[in-house]
């Protein structure tokens, strides 16, 4: 335990030398910092509506102004930052686990069973992701979890596949044959031998993955088919902000400079520790 | 190489088949009948039965899928609830502005990207390097339907310098209204390419056909641009044809900010109306243009490539 505590260190300081890891790391510190104190930053209440004051443009009083309903831009776009954690962390960290799995077995099992696997991967890549998207929140209808839905199912492949390759390069290795030939059962080998040194790989394009996500969420919600007003999510301002683009420019703005802040952040801090914990990996994206 | 393509077009048929049928037990598998929820809550029982009858919907499952695979193959995709055309003609009006506005997107944004990737390992860790380096970075991250709707808001709305709606008559008009979409769809790509191209490029850069090359005493400039550049393009083929499925949902939004026809607009709109025929129709033929787009490319790769065709 305390060897890994070491190696996180040593990844973070890594991280923080390279001018662009530092700078992810500074502007996904502010998102997250923002999201978890969210209730204690905002200056009014982000779904309270307030006519009287509707329209408005940036002032002391409304830093970036007010929507069509007197709200309060500013802390909207703090609380959407909220919700779009909520949706990106869920749905990254189930997909990160399903896929590991099931790349895993593929690359240990029989190869029945990976070639079944690997055309599961093959058909979930086949739908392009927002046409996929779509046909779901059809189906199902829209909200946070068919968002979260959405981008777990769309993810899984990616991840899966990458798993595939790691465990089949390390089954064959000479740590692994020896566990194995000391009669250790799957799971014991899977678990314990192969998980440490495939996770490494998987959380950096966790990290990658993520813009993804928030990017695909405020889409979802700007198509009005994401999560439900009057939930704060950064797509949904966009949504407001388009239909009243000639109006009120700022809701534009508000909405859209966070999220290319957000996705901004994350892939230095996602290309940053590839860089560190594996820069063989560089050549396979 | 001619089992190399049938390998791989086999391999995408049999995904296309899966993704159909997942598609159609997808719909299936939903809570609540789908003539009540197509025709709404204010619908006469007869007409009810009268829908169920024309959709099928009275057959056991396995029959279902067969019936319907039956009219897959004789190309029809069911017909549009409201105006009772086939789904087939109203998707396949729709697809040439989607592909139109695709095209246009990878056109520049390759261009673009593979001029500035190329220029920048000729003159590696020059200050045009370092601009590129970083730009590219910035782009990559930028989701298009932001940048879609900020050039919307910039470059129409504020400068009026370009059309805000629609997608124009005319050759010329046309054009002008491709601008701004294919300029938000194409901005992450730009950036992207030209990363590829360099890294392909410093790669090339260093074989040995290259050195022969420059040994000969060919131009630099001609080494660079015809014996380096030709084969250090090969990867940007690759990434735009698994690109597709990325392209096609910029485009969905692309054409929902600039309200222009095309695949993106049709699904929004019939998701809205509830129009399912015409949103699994779309879905289904834009799914069948990534697979085949996708096959496509792992083709060019292969014939250009001989290396590519025993790999997985």
């Amino acid at each position: 335990m305390e060897k890994s505590r070491s190696e996180l260190g040593q990844i973070i300081v890594g991280v923080a030398r390279d001018p662009l890891g530092l700078m992810g790391l500074i502007i996904v510190g502010v998102i997250v910092f923002c999201a978890i104190f969210a209730y204690w930053i905002v200056p009014y209440d982000p779904i309270a509506m307030d006519i009287k004051s509707r329209l408005q443009g940036p002032s002391a009083a409304h830093l970036l102004g007010t929507d069509q309903l007197g709200r309060d831009t500013f802390s909207r776009v703090i609380a959407g930052g909220q919700v779009a954690l909520k949706v990106a962390l869920p749905a990254v960290f189930g997909a990160m686990a399903i896929g590991l799995t099931l790349g895993m077995i593929a690359g240990y099992g029989p190869k029945w069973l990976d070639n079944l696997l690997m055309l599961f991967f093959d058909t979930i890549r086949s739908f392009p992701t927002v046409m996929f998207a779509l046909a779901v929140v059809a189906l199902i209808g829209p909200s946070l979890q068919t968002v979260v839905f959405v981008v777990m199912a769309t993810s899984i492949p990616t991840y899966g596949r990458v798993a595939r390759t790691q465990t089949l390069t390390l089954r064959n290795s000479e740590f692994i044959l020896a566990e194995r030939s000391m009669g250790a059962s799957m799971t014991r080998i899977l678990g314990v031998h192969m998980l440490p040194n495939i996770i490494g790989v998987l959380a950096v394009l966790a990290a990658m993955d993520i813009p993804t996500v928030i990017a695909l969420e405020a889409g979802l919600s700007f198509l009005g088919l994401g999560v439900k007003p009057p939930t704060p999510s950064w797509g949904a301002l966009l949504k407001d902000g388009y239909s009243l683009i000639r109006q009120t420019p700022w809701l534009v703005v508000g909405g859209g400079l966070p999220i290319i802040l957000a996705t901004l952040g994350f892939t230095f801090l996602g290309e940053s520790l590839r860089d560190v914990v594996d820069p063989k990996l560089r050549k396979q994206r | 190489m001619l089992n190399f393509a049938t390998r791989r077009f086999g391999l995408s048929l049999l995904i296309l088949f899966v993704a159909v049928t997942v598609m159609f037990l997808m719909i299936r598998a939903v809570p609540g009948d789908p003539v009540q929820i197509m025709l709404g809550p204010r619908a006469t029982p007869e007409l009810q039965a009268q829908l169920t009858a024309a959709l099928g919907l009275d057959q056991p499952i396995w029959k279902q899928l067969l019936i319907f695979y039956g009219n897959l193959l004789q190309g029809d995709l069911g017909t549009d609830v409201f105006s009772g055309r086939a789904v087939t003609d109203i998707v396949f009006q729709q697809l040439p502005y989607t592909l139109e506005l695709i095209f246009a997107s990878i056109l520049w944004s390759a261009t673009l990207g593979i001029g500035l990737g190329a220029y920048a390992a000729a003159h590696p860790n020059t200050l045009i390097d370092r601009i590129a380096a970083a730009i590219s970075v910035s782009f990559v991250a930028a989701p298009a339907f932001v940048v879609a709707l900020l050039a919307l808001l910039v470059f129409a709305v504020h400068l009026q310098w370009f059309p805000a709606i629609g997608a124009g008559d005319g050759f010329l008009d046309r054009l002008d209204h491709l601008v701004l979409p294919a300029f938000a769809i194409g901005l992450s790509w730009v950036g992207y390419i030209a990363r590829l191209v360099r890294a392909s490029m410093l790669e090339v850069m260093g074989e040995s056909h290259v050195r022969t090359a420059r040994a000969f005493g060919i131009a630099e400039r001609r080494v660079v641009m015809v014996y380096a550049l030709r084969i250090a393009i090969l990867p940007v083929v690759t990434v735009i044809g698994v690109g597709m499925g990325f392209l096609l949902s910029s485009a969905v939004f692309a054409e929902i900010v600039f309200a222009r026809p095309g695949l993106g607009k049709l699904v929004i709109d019939s998701i809205t109306t509830r129009n399912y025929p015409i949103v699994m129709g779309s879905v289904l033929i834009s799914t069948a243009l990534f697979v085949v787009s996708t096959a496509l490319a792992d083709l060019i790769n292969a014939l250009l490539d001989p290396r590519a065709r025993t790999a997985h």
